[in-house]
């Protein structure tokens, strides 16, 4: 299932990249390169091929783990990637850490206590989160946080103080999500027959809500953690272009201006097949969660 | 019963289901309040030239990053232009870019997925597995991927946010076609003769509207959420167009001075955004109260 997909993938790419306007060996051979030198450099890129001689080519280096040289540094994508992708990881990291604590936290909070004043302004926090744009919210704690009160570092990297606001911005709107999922799965879960059993053998309330309400409850929530995750991962592309992090978003994006085909082709395969393997895993992580649904 | 009759019973208990829906929509307050800052967003989208005081466009040199005042509600940008007013066009852009992203994503996902589900076979094969390949990027990759083929701008930046739209619309219909399709009015068109493409259009889609108009509700916010992120990348709307994403990332090197230039844009993209959320969470409540 995935090796189809997968193959789709760098397919969807490899045209992509050819449709860009410009040829790309004018952009390599700069300007003012003789008719000469574009004829060598095209036979030594293997671009005077056929096209699907030229996409098998891309496939088969593909799975030697070489995805082209940047164009704007002259050094392999792949090391101008491993460069960089430990920040997005952390990045990553530490924000679905804050996404899932404040999510799971708030929902439960508003799911056990429904339509009581602090669930309608969680519920309403969790829609403002949900609305107001990452890069609006980066600007505005990067203002109150780095310009104003000179707490936190605005740009950068380097020390843990360089994560906080980044990785704040990065969460809040997976958090709300998270918020308002949780709270509509324990709704629905507190109705059941075996939590009133669970209530009535005398078990106290907070293990009722976090051991036998919260597992079931939380099914909804990972059926969506792909579109979480896929959200963080577009997210972060922004986020870090706000923060100036030097991560895989930011490198994106610089490579998109300065036109730096290879390394953008080399970035969005990585950030499809993450994305892929992540959904997989959580299409596998139903099972655990609910023995009844079974894969044959 | 005569025929008479009966068509008149059908008429009235057709136009009851949509004050049901109404009425259920009406006590939502959150949901109202949508639709009142919806319809605010839509008046400042059509009357922009009227209402705005100043030109959107016109610099004035002499008095940029001028912080709110009396003749400046919302104070000025780096090149001295009104941002009330540029805020004001830009609720026009922004319905544009969510109509037509939206358009874009309705018309190719819709009939995709309803004729995969209606067909079957190889040709449900063919359009899931499309679908399956764009959905392995994540939404605003794949807007970013079409971008770098297409090229930055404005409308390009709505193309390209709704095609990542497309496998929504596609999954969503092929669903519900998969559904209805064996349903006993389906086999009763089929034994009067009439073609698959009537049977498809006319009898099995018009049962399907109601999760698709609420589906595009949300994809709106979306799509606007969207186009303005890629604007803020730079990808998007190009200057001096005031869209609110690019307003925002000229913002970004006024941080410290006049931080009044990033605000403003963010909150109406926020409130536009929640308006349309809000609505489309109201609809689908009041729609089909079982999914709440």
């Amino acid at each position: 299932m995935m090796i189809p997909i997968l193959l789709g993938v760098s397919l969807v790419v490899f045209v992509l990249i050819r449709l860009v306007p410009g040829d790309p060996v004018v952009l390599l051979a700069g300007e003012d390169a003789t008719p000469e030198a574009i004829r060598s450099l095209r036979e030594q890129w293997g671009l005077d091929k056929p096209l699907h001689v030229q996409y098998l080519t891309f496939l088969w280096n593909l799975l030697r783990g070489d995805v082209g040289t940047s164009i704007r540094s002259g050094r392999p994508v792949v090391e101008e990637i491993s460069d960089r992708y430990l920040n997005t990881v952390n990045l990553a990291c530490l924000s679905s850490a804050i996404a899932l604590s404040i999510g799971i936290l708030a929902g439960v909070a508003s799911g056990t206590r429904p339509y009581t004043m602090m669930d309608n302004l969680s519920m309403l926090v969790a829609l403002f989160g949900l609305s107001a744009p990452a890069f609006w919210l980066g600007l505005m704690l990067m203002w109150l946080f780095a310009v104003y009160l000179s707490l936190l570092p605005a740009v950068g990297v380097g020390t843990i103080g360089h994560l906080v606001l980044p990785s704040v911005t990065l969460g809040a709107a997976v958090a709300a999500s998270v918020a308002r999922q949780t709270r509509s799965g324990i709704l629905e879960v507190m109705r059941q027959d075996y939590v009133r059993t669970a209530r009535s053998k005398g078990l106290p309330e907070n293990t009722v809500i976090w051991k036998h309400v919260l597992k079931n409850a939380m099914i909804p929530v990972v059926t969506v953690a792909g579109i979480f995750f896929g959200g963080m991962l577009g997210g972060s592309i922004v986020v870090e272009t706000v923060f100036s992090y030097p991560g895989l978003g930011k490198l994106l994006i610089d490579s998109i201006s300065s036109r730096d085909y290879p390394v953008v082709q080399g970035l969005i395969l990585i950030y499809a097949v993450v994305f892929s393997l992540v959904n997989l895993a959580v299409d596998m992580s139903y099972s655990y969660l609910d023995p009844r649904i079974r894969y044959e | 019963m005569t025929i008479r009759e009966k068509s008149e019973y059908v008429q009235v208990r057709s136009i009851g289901e949509l004050h049901l829906v109404w009425y259920r929509f009406k006590r939502n307050r959150l949901a109202l309040a949508g639709l009142v800052a919806l319809a605010a967003f839509i008046a400042s989208a059509s009357l922009a030239p009227i209402i705005s005081p100043y030109d959107p466009l016109k610099m004035n040199l002499e008095n940029n990053l001028a912080l709110p005042s009396q003749d400046y509600f919302l104070g000025t940008d780096e090149l001295g232009r009104d941002i009330l007013s540029r805020i004001i066009h830009g609720a026009q852009i922004s319905l544009i870019i969510g109509l037509v992203s939206v358009g874009v994503a309705f018309a190719i996902g819709v009939p995709s997925g309803a004729v995969a589900a209606y067909k079957g076979g190889w040709s449900d094969s063919l359009v899931m597995r499309l679908m399956d390949i764009l959905l392995s990027f994540p939404p605003i990759l794949l807007a970013i991927v079409v971008i770098t083929a297409l090229g930055p701008g404005l409308f390009n930046a709505m193309i390209a946010v709704g095609i990542s739209l497309v496998p929504i619309y596609a999954r969503l219909t092929r669903g519900m076609v998969l559904h209805f399709k064996e349903q006993e009015f389906v086999e009763a068109a089929k034994m009067v003769g009439a073609s698959d493409i009537r049977i498809l259009f006319r009898h099995i889609m018009p049962n399907c509207m109601a999760p698709i108009v609420v589906q595009s509700t949300l994809n709106i916010a979306s799509a606007i959420l969207s186009a303005a992120a890629l604007g803020f990348l730079g990808l998007g709307a190009q200057p001096p167009t005031p869209e609110w994403g690019a307003m925002l990332s000229k913002g970004r090197v006024y941080l410290r001075a006049a931080p009044h230039i990033s605000t403003f844009p963010g909150i109406a993209i926020m409130l536009t955004v929640l308006a349309f959320n809000m609505v489309g969470d109201g609809l689908r409540d009041a729609l089909d109260p079982r999914m709440t």
